[in-house]
C-alpha cells in the first residue's frame, strides 16, 4: 500500500475515534480560551497594549493547547495497547506519523479556527482585512507544533508522567517557531498590515528541516 | 589504573598553573580591571560545553546507526557534562555581565539560544529518566538529541533576525576586540586546562555509566540465579 493511502487510512481512523467523542477538540478550545482571557486578567491591557501583545498571547496559547492535546496521539495507543496492532500493520511507519500529523493539524486547525475570532473580539484586533495571510501563517505555525509535536507524543508515550513530559520536550524547542511565528502575525496585526516574507519563510524552513528528521527517524519511533 | 592517576594529576598541575596564570600572570584590562578576569574562565567553559555536546550528538547518531550500548553511554555522558558546563557558563556569564554592561542578563541572540540549549538538554536528561527499558530509552533519547540538536542553529538564527529588527540599546563589545598578547596566550592556557578537566570527567562519566550497567546485569543474574535454587517447600507457597 502507498504512503498516502495508508497514511489517508490512519488520518481516518484518528478522525472517526475523535468525533465519536469530541473529548479532545472541546478541552482543548475550552483550554485555549482560558489561557486567552487569564491573560486580561493578569495583565489588564489597554487597546494599543493588546495589540502589541496579542499575536505573542496567541501564540502562547496555540503553543499550550497544542502540547496539551497531542499527548493522546500516541499516548492512547500506548494505555490501550493498539501500538502494536499499528505496528503489524503492512505500511510504513512514516505513513502512520503522516497519518497522525494531518489528523492532529486538522483538530489544532479547528481549535483555532474557534479562537481566532474569539480573541479578536475580545482583544478588538480587525481581522476581515488579512484573512488569507493570516490562515498562510497560522498554517504554517501549526505545521511546525504538530510535525515536532506528534513525534515527540511517540517518544513520551514510552514514558512514565507522560503527560507532564510532553510539553517539556515540546515548548522548549517550539522557541524558534514562537519567534517567527508572533513576528509576522504581529506585521499582520499592524496598523498598516503586511506579510512579512522573512519570517514566512522561516516558519516554512522549521516545518521542512523537522519534517525531514521526523521522515528520516520515523522507523526509530515505531519500533520496540 | 597508573595511567589514570598520572594522566589526573598532569591535568591538576594544568589547571593550577592556569588558574595562577589567568589570575596574576595576565595584565589587568584597562576599562574593565581585574573582573575581566573571569573571561578565562567563561569562554574556556563554553569551549568544553561544545565538546561536551559535540560527543552526545556523535553518541545518539551512533546509537541509531550501530545499537551498541557503549555509544548511548557516551551519549548521556556527553549530555550529562554538557549540562554542567553550559551551568556553569550561565552563572559566570551574568557576574562578569552585571559590572561591565551593567546588567545581569540580555535577550540577545547568544544568550538566548545558550538558555534554550540548557533547557533542551535538561529535557533530554528528565527524558532519560523516565524510561525504564534501555533499549527504548537510548533510541527514543537519540531521537530527541537529534531534534535538540537540529534546533540550535534555528534558535540562533530567528534570534539573529530578530534583534535585526529590533535593535537593543545594549553595547556587545567585549574584550574579545584587541586582545593583549598575554590575555590571548593565557586564554589559550585557560581552554586546554578546562577542556582537559571536562575530558577527565567524561572519561569517569562514560566509565561510571558502564559500571553502573555491568552491575544491572550482574544484579539480574543474581536474581535469575536465585529463582532458579530456590527449594520450593509446601510452606513457601
Amino acid at each position: 500500500m502507498g504512503t498516502v493511502r495508508a497514511a489517508a487510512i490512519v488520518l481516518g481512523k484518528e478522525l472517526r475515534l475523535e468525533f465519536r467523542t469530541r473529548e479532545l477538540l472541546n478541552a482543548t478550545i475550552v483550554f485555549a480560551i482560558i489561557v486567552v482571557v487569564l491573560f486580561s486578567f493578569a495583565f489588564d491591557p489597554t487597546p494599543t497594549e493588546s495589540r502589541r501583545y496579542g499575536p505573542g498571547l496567541l501564540w502562547i496559547a496555540f503553543l499550550f493547547a497544542g502540547s496539551l492535546m497531542l499527548h493522546p496521539s500516541f499516548g492512547r495507543e500506548q494505555s490501550n495497547n493498539t501500538l502494536d496492532a499499528l505496528r503489524m500493520a503492512p505500511v510504513s511507519s512514516f505513513a502512520i506519523l503522516l497519518g497522525k500529523m494531518l489528523a492532529n493539524f486538522l483538530f489544532l486547525a479547528v481549535a483555532e479556527l474557534v479562537l481566532v475570532p474569539v480573541f479578536a473580539v475580545l482583544y478588538d484586533v480587525s481581522i476581515s482585512g488579512i484573512i488569507g495571510r493570516l490562515a498562510l501563517v497560522l498554517a504554517l505555525g501549526t505545521l511546525g507544533i504538530v510535525v515536532t509535536g506528534t513525534v515527540f507524543s511517540a517518544i513520551s508515550a514510552h514514558a512514565r508522567m507522560r503527560e507532564l513530559l510532553l510539553p517539556l520536550l515540546l515548548l522548549p524547542l517550539l522557541a524558534p517557531l514562537l519567534v517567527a511565528a508572533v513576528e509576522a502575525t504581529a506585521s499582520l496585526f499592524g496598523e498598516k498590515p503586511f506579510l512579512d516574507r522573512t519570517w514566512v519563510a522561516f516558519l516554512a524552513g522549521f516545518d521542512v528541516v523537522f519534517l525531514t528528521a521526523a521522515w528520516l527517524l520515523c522507523d526509530f519511533l515505531m519500533e520496540e | 589504573m597508573k595511567a589514570r592517576i598520572a594522566g589526573t594529576a598532569l591535568v591538576a598541575a594544568l589547571i593550577v598553573f592556569a588558574g595562577y596564570a589567568a589570575l596574576f600572570i595576565a595584565p589587568t584590562d584597562s576599562r574593565q580591571g581585574d573582573i575581566y578576569r573571569i573571561m578565562f574562565f567563561h569562554i574556556s567553559i563554553w569551549l568544553a560545553m561544545f565538546t561536551a555536546l559535540t560527543i552526545a550528538c556523535i553518541g545518539n547518531i551512533a546509537w541509531l546507526a550501530t545499537r551498541q550500548l557503549k555509544w548511548d553511554r557516551l551519549g548521556v555522558t556527553g549530555a550529562e557534562v554538557g549540562v554542567a558546563c553550559c551551568t556553569a557558563g550561565l552563572i559566570t556569564g551574568p557576574l562578569w555581565g552585571k559590572p561591565v554592561w551593567g546588567i545581569w542578563w540580555t535577550w540577545d541572540a547568544r544568550l538566548t539560544t545558550t538558555f534554550l540549549l540548557w533547557l533542551l538538554y535538561i529535557s533530554y536528561l528528565l527524558l532519560r529518566g523516565l524510561i525504564e527499558e534501555p533499549q527504548s530509552r537510548a533510541t527514543l533519547s537519540a531521537v530527541f538529541g537529534i531534534f535538540a540538536f537540529l534546533d540550535v542553529p534555528l534558535v540562533y538564527m530567528s534570534n539573529r533576525l530578530w534583534r535585526t529588527q529590533h535593535p537593543q540599546p545594549v553595547i556587545f563589545g567585549g574584550p574579545d576586540s584587541a586582545l593583549d598578547p598575554t590575555m590571548g596566550k593565557v586564554l589559550g592556557l585557560c581552554m586546554v586546562a578546562i577542556v582537559a578537566v571536562t575530558i577527565l570527567v567524561l572519561r569517569d562519566r562514560y566509565r561510571l555509566e558502564h559500571l553502573r550497567h555491568e552491575l544491572g546485569e550482574l544484579q539480574q543474574e543474581v536474581e535469575s540465579r536465585s529463582l532458579d535454587t530456590q527449594p520450593v517447600t509446601g510452606k513457601d507457597i
